[in-house]
């Protein structure tokens, strides 16, 4: 880059910068520890951990501040690509994947592994159908590439409405994320945490747009690697004497499954296609959901837009996905470690009486939220109540299948569970926020500049000068946050059911313009404003209608489901009863109505997180069909679409920066 | 360049997709397919097909990322249509 701007000092020395914070945070590490045996009580050594690492994220979004609307948008396009892999990688893992994935995985066991092939393999597409190409054309925004090359406003509106749809509700749950760590670790009111969240992510992002999140970006990867890799590590020496987890989580897979024998546990970690309701078919199809999902997010595409060439935008795919691997064949070891520590925990003889010397733990989890540990069916507040849940069932000995934990709190759990001392714990909640703020930040940015370039600028006013424009940015960007973080305070349970629906609907509603817009020059406006509304419109019916319609669905679709002939008289059962049932009684009777509906309420068995199973051969099918009954799109576009096939020349679309 | 070297490496360029789409499907979807019968095969304490969808695959798909990214700048230099 030709015109030398303050900041390039910084670029120059990314490695010896970015070495001496790694450093730094190991021996901040190290001085915890110290601290904490020297008799420091643990809530100081976790605001120490959680301040400390906000502060250093707030040092770097105040220092990449900028007032360029280049710098804003796409940082400059000075990322080099392996700094641009670290921060997609931090981007990318979101608090569910930190905190929420080895929970997962413990739960179902090979089927959850799903979601680890699912949120991988889609890099491959991002590389080689997608990103480069984005790069090359030199957009801003992802709906700014739908307008360029399907002709206007529509399609760019139609992007936004995917985008925003897809990015606000995951959003929320990083927030709410940001909120459950701060209250369990800082002792903070579930309120006012949520809103301390808000403003962690609001000291990256706002004074320095993209340039800013991707630098506090790159430190957040650094935090939350090592925060996650460290109790792996851990349990693998204590447990097997070699400090590789991924590759001694083979002997606790066999310790495992040996033991599932031994307590007649049926299915097992390693059974294929049966628990949580994969059978094979969901479980292929939300492998692809999620691939395809995942090479759909803006989010994810729009930091591809900030590396220095078409070159390094591909390197930098591969170097993402280089980084996120790191966490996500981790994860199953994590996941078996943990299920190996229980099983032996109960094979030891866990009984209501000794649970308190053996488990203290889980009490202290159960006290916080009593919905995270249930044992015998009721929450284990005490020894004593989970003696009378126990007896009241006639269990004697605890087994493994009475102990209920909650997915999300595996991971931030386990330092206890193997008996690792606070540090650990304070150390995995740092880099549990930091997964959270890095995701959060990323996608408040693409909701912002959504609504700031493309509807504001591009759409409302097109001669507005450089400085309202970033105003204008700066101030939608609180408003979304604010939004979402008031969104995130009331707790709204349905909303962090939808996050993982996020997929399916970029999915549908954006892959097939993107990948065609490329790939298939026949392609026109027309067509892909059909394919977008039709494959987003049959996506979100699913998702809503098996969710929040499923009676309905059922009536209408019951002969394409595939419930039994038993599950289809219990409906029509509990329909007679709703019918029948006046006054109090017909809410109550609707509700169980309703949550069977939701069983078997259904197109051929597909559960509702896969929706784009249906929405992408949709949008596909119409944005051809249409595109082919409609005129051929003009020879300037032919050879725009030439332009982008290549690498070398000039970015296509050059913005106005002053 | 040239009209023709234009088309050219368009044509190699959409024959390395279509290869590495191929490696995708297969490490992302075929493999499992088979995961019962690799499961039969223990390596370390690994059952095979388990240890495919947990490690195997995404280490695949790792290096087919970096190879891509390789062979696609020398299909670029080779047509003249590289960056400078």
């Amino acid at each position: 880059m030709a015109n030398v701007q303050g900041g390039d000092s910084f670029t120059a020395n990314l490695n010896k910068v970015y070495g001496m914070y790694t450093g730094g945070f190991i021996a901040f590490i190290i001085l915890m520890a110290i601290l904490s045996a020297m008799g420091v009580p643990n809530v100081i050594i976790g605001y120490m951990f959680v301040g400390f690492t906000i502060l250093i994220y707030a040092v770097i979004g105040i220092m990449s501040r900028t007032m360029q609307v280049g710098e804003y948008y796409v940082a400059g396009r000075r990322v080099p690509a392996i700094y641009n892999g670290m921060a997609t990688g931090a981007d990318w893992m979101s608090g569910a994947s930190f905190v929420g994935m080895a929970g997962t995985l413990y739960l179902l066991g090979y089927n959850g592994l799903a979601f680890v092939l699912g949120w991988t393999g889609g890099y491959v597409l991002v590389a080689i159908l997608v990103a480069p190409f984005l790069r090359k054309f030199g957009a801003y925004t992802v709906p700014d590439f739908l307008s360029a090359r399907y002709g206007g406003n529509i399609a760019r509106f139609a992007g936004i409405v995917v985008l925003f749809s897809c990015s606000f509700t995951y959003v929320v749950a990083q927030i709410f994320a940001t909120g459950i760590i701060s209250a369990r670790f800082l002792g903070l009111d579930f309120t006012v945490a949520v809103y301390v969240g808000l403003a962690g992510i609001l000291v990256c992002s706002m004074l320095g747009g993209m340039r800013a999140v991707t630098w506090t970006q790159v430190a957040q990867y650094i935090v939350l690697i090592i925060a996650y890799l460290i109790p792996a590590i851990w349990m693998s020496t204590v447990m097997t004497g070699v400090p590789i987890p991924q590759l001694m989580y083979g002997q606790a897979l066999q310790g495992i499954i040996s033991l599932e024998q031994a307590q007649g546990i049926v299915v097992g970690h390693t059974s294929t296609f049966v628990s949580g309701g994969y059978d094979a078919l969901n479980y292929f199809l939300l492998i692809l959901c999620l691939m395809v999902g995942t090479a759909s997010l803006p989010h994810i595409l729009m930091r591809y837009f900030t590396t220095p060439s078409v070159r390094e935008a591909r390197a930098s795919v591969a170097w993402s996905l280089l980084f996120i691997f790191i966490l996500y064949f981790t994860a199953p070891a994590y996941a078996a470690f943990a299920k190996w520590t229980m099983l032996e925990l109960v094979q030891s003889g866990l009984t209501p009486d000794n649970i308190a010397d053996k488990a203290a733990w889980m009490m202290n989890w159960a006290q916080a939220d009593g919905a995270l540990v249930r044992i015998c069916g009721a929450a284990a507040v005490s020894a004593e109540a989970i003696a009378s849940a126990c007896s009241a069932q006639g269990i004697e000995n605890i087994g493994f299948a009475n102990i209920a934990l909650n997915a999300d709190m595996i991971v931030l759990a386990t330092p206890e569970m193997a008996g690792m001392p606070y540090v650990i714990s304070g150390m995995v909640a740092a880099g549990g926020l930091a997964a959270a703020l890095s995701t959060a930040d990323g996608l408040l940015l693409a909701i912002a500049n959504a609504l700031s370039h493309d509807i504001y600028y591009k759409m409302i006013d097109p001669n507005a000068p450089t400085s309202r424009r970033l105003i204008v940015s700066r101030v939608l960007l609180v408003v979304v946050a604010i939004a979402a973080a008031y969104v995130a305070s009331t707790r709204p349970a349905d909303i962090l059911a939808m996050v993982s629906w996020a997929f399916s609907l970029a999915a549908a509603g954006l892959f097939p313009a993107l990948v065609l817009g490329v790939w298939w020059k026949r392609t026109n406006g027309p067509g892909a404003v059909a394919g977008i509304v039709a494959g987003f419109g049959i996506c979100l019916y699913y998702l809503l209608g098996t969710r929040y319609g499923a009676v309905g669905f059922h009536e209408t679709w019951g002969w394409l489901g595939t419930a039994t002939v038993e599950q289809v008289a219990r409906f029509d059962e509990l329909k007679a009863a709703w019918t029948a049932a006046t006054g109090e009684a017909k809410e109550a009777a609707w509700v169980a109505l309703d949550a069977h509906a939701q069983t078997i309420a259904s197109w051929w068995g597909v559960k509702n997180l896969s929706a784009a199973a249906f929405g992408l051969p949709v949008g596909f099918g119409v944005m051809i069909l249409v595109s082919l009954l409609t005129k051929a799109p003009s020879k300037e576009m032919q050879d725009f679409i030439d332009e982008l096939r290549v690498p070398g020349g000039k970015t296509m679309m050059e913005e106005k920066t002053t | 360049m040239s009209t023709s070297n234009r088309a050219k490496h368009w044509e190699k360029t959409r024959g390395l997709m279509f290869v590495m789409l191929g490696l995708w499907v297969f490490f992302g979807f075929v493999i499992h397919m088979f995961v019962n019968v690799l499961n039969n095969i223990v390596i370390l304490g690994f059952p095979l097909g388990f240890y495919m969808a947990a490690q195997g695959s995404l280490i695949a798909f790792v290096i087919m990322l970096f190879v891509f990214a390789r062979k696609q700048n020398a299909i670029d230099e080779e047509y003249g249509v590289a960056e400078d």
